[in-house]
């Protein structure tokens, strides 16, 4: 039938055209523009010791965001899924509110938060802690901002499993904890890498909350994505586009290690 | 060990699963809890095995009070429907599973699955996965799992529910040798009449979360205590106020004055066994069992009139 492979033909086509201008084209720029400013000038901004210290930031605050949200994320699966208790549909709808909430806004409500007059801000400086414009500010707008990644992969897993498997462990004599850790986080285990990559892979990316907690501070509380926008404001093309093209790499690296996951998922 | 369940009762939000339940389960017997979906059986099961709380009543294990106790600490051994197969583990992993989480050593161990393995008749599977087992198999991997542990006792929640026909009766006939063997106080849970009556000494019939009868499976189909027992256990038909078994309706060619009038509408031949269906004078329904060599005798045929003669008939007090 012509028609209807013309029909399959031109689906297809608009689909692939459709990444190609919105996803791959924007990507492909960013390679040929650093190929064009000249690979040393992008090495050498690469290269650069704040550079290096904003990717070790980056590094770090995933190092703290990522464990904090995979813990938060396996228990707040296993307790939607597999408990009764009041308020559990907000706590639900609580989850996905990163989701839809503006990183801005997110970064804006902590510098309300730990700022100067805001609730926590006066008694935290009157004890000696540093929130905003130091690590702790942007650890908290990283771990907001990707609180809800291992969650939402892992609660239609545990639904799928259903129950049956940890009580059979049950009867076989297993506690609560034996039966988590012998068969319930086994069950789990592709969905909760899944959401790893993913909240790492957000993590890095993250951009708009830290911009406003952190106050941007080269070689101090800045990350990859601010060195970005640093490097930009002060028209080093060639610093903003090596270090855009770092992250992409790690982006792509992410992408390939999901599509290495996601088949595994179904066999768990 | 023997078990008791004393006046449980349990609720899901509106609906009555156990209406003040009281039920025996002698030691070394193979119990069934039968009925139609909804009778409360499966509930019962999981609340012996402490899956589910009772909101009032008692479960002794072995004359002990299981009040608050977790399913691991009851001594239970408890098979699912679904298997509840641990997918991510070897079959030899899920039947040393319980000894493991006991601490045994690992000789033991070793010794002990291949026994089971062999018992349950899965020897040269130990290394697979349940994904790549059929159904019969994955079943008996999950008693063998069950069996692992000595439980005190055993219960099987529609352990062939999910099975075709033939492995059915196969399990079936199966389970009744390892309980001759093992004398491990059993209680299956089962929707089917046939698989009660086959496996089990006793059978509890449930409905609407209520007993309606227990007893030996011969007591249920003989002595039943109301129509619905009556009904369930083995099929009836209604003649009047009383109730008739189809194997007891005597089916002449000629009236003889204790006999009433009926028409042949279907036959089904069913190899040794006949079924016929017959439309009475006052046009209610009837089915009639008979053995292929009475069939033959009377030379039935569909559209005949007969003349039919109830031998044992059941009349219950209203």
């Amino acid at each position: 039938m012509p028609s209807a492979a013309l029909r399959r033909w031109s689906v297809r086509s608009v689909a692939l055209g459709y990444l190609l201008v919105v996803l791959m084209g924007p990507l492909a720029m960013l390679f040929w523009r650093v190929w064009a400013e000249g690979l040393g000038q992008a090495w050498s901004a690469v290269t650069e010791a704040d550079t290096l210290h904003a990717f070790q930031v980056t590094l770090e605050i995933a190092a703290i965001a990522v464990p904090l949200n995979t813990i938060f994320g396996v228990v707040c699966g296993l307790a939607i899924v597999r408990r009764r208790f009041p308020g559990k549909g907000l706590v639900n709808a609580f989850v996905d509110l990163p989701l839809a909430l503006s990183p801005v806004v997110v970064g804006l409500s902590l510098f309300l938060l730990y700022g100067r007059t805001g609730w926590f801000g006066p008694w935290l400086t009157d004890h000696g802690v540093r929130v905003l414009f130091a690590l702790p500010s942007m650890v908290l707008a990283t771990v907001f901002v990707s609180v809800p990644y291992v969650a939402r992969e892992v609660i239609p897993t545990l639904r799928e499993i259903g129950d049956e498997q940890e009580q059979a462990a049950h009867t076989l004599g297993a506690s609560g904890w034996q039966t988590f850790w012998r068969i319930t986080l086994p069950s789990i285990r592709w969905a909760v890498i899944y959401g790893v990559v993913v909240t790492t892979a957000r993590c890095l990316g993250e951009y708009g909350a830290v911009a406003i907690v952190s106050g941007s501070i080269s070689g101090r509380t800045e990350t990859a994505t601010l060195r970005v926008q640093d490097y930009y404001e002060n028209i080093d093309q060639a610093g903003s586009f090596g270090v855009s093209l770092v992250l992409a790499l790690i982006a792509i690296a992410v992408l390939v290690l999901m599509t290495l996951l996601k088949p595994k998922e179904g066999t768990a | 060990m023997s078990i008791s369940a004393l006046n449980v009762s349990k609720r899901f939000g509106d609906f009555v699963a156990l209406d003040d339940v009281s039920v025996e389960v002698e030691t070394g017997s193979l119990t069934a809890l039968l009925g139609p979906s909804g009778s409360g059986k499966s509930t019962l099961l999981r609340v012996i095995a402490g899956l589910e709380t009772p909101d009032s009543g008692q479960i002794r294990i072995a004359d002990e009070p299981m009040d608050g106790r977790a399913p691991q600490d009851r001594g239970v051994g408890f098979v699912f429907q679904h298997y509840a197969a641990f997918k991510h583990m070897t079959v030899h992993d899920n039947i040393a599973f319980g000894m493991k989480i006991r601490k045994r050593p690992r000789a033991e161990i070793k010794a002990r699955v291949a026994e089971l393995l062999e018992l349950v008749q899965l020897q040269g599977l130990a290394e697979r996965y349940p994904s790549q087992l059929s159904g019969g198999q994955r079943q008996r991997m999950g008693l063998a799992r069950a069996l692992a542990v000595d439980p005190k006792v055993l219960l099987l929640d529609e352990p062939f529910g999910a099975l075709d026909a033939r492995v059915r009766s196969e399990l079936r006939i199966w389970l009744r040798r390892l309980h001759d063997e093992t004398h491990t106080t059993t209680v299956i849970v089962t929707h089917d009449q046939e698989e009660a009556m086959e496996v089990a000494d006793r059978v509890v019939l449930m409905q609407h979360g209520r007993v309606e009868q227990s007893g030996p499976p011969l007591e249920l189909y003989e002595r039943p205590a109301n129509p619905f027992v009556m009904s369930f256990v083995g099929q009836a038909n209604r003649i009047g106020d009383g109730w008739v078994r189809p194997h007891d309706v005597q089916v002449l060619l000629e009236p003889n004055g204790t006999t009433r009038e009926a028409l042949v509408s279907r036959l089904v031949h069913l190899g040794f066994e006949v079924r016929a269906e017959l439309v009475r004078d006052d046009g209610t329904p009837l089915s009639v069992q008979l053995t292929r060599d009475e069939a033959e005798r009377l030379e039935l045929e569909a559209g005949q009139i007969v003349y039919i003669r109830p031998t044992r008939e059941t009349v219950f007090g209203s």
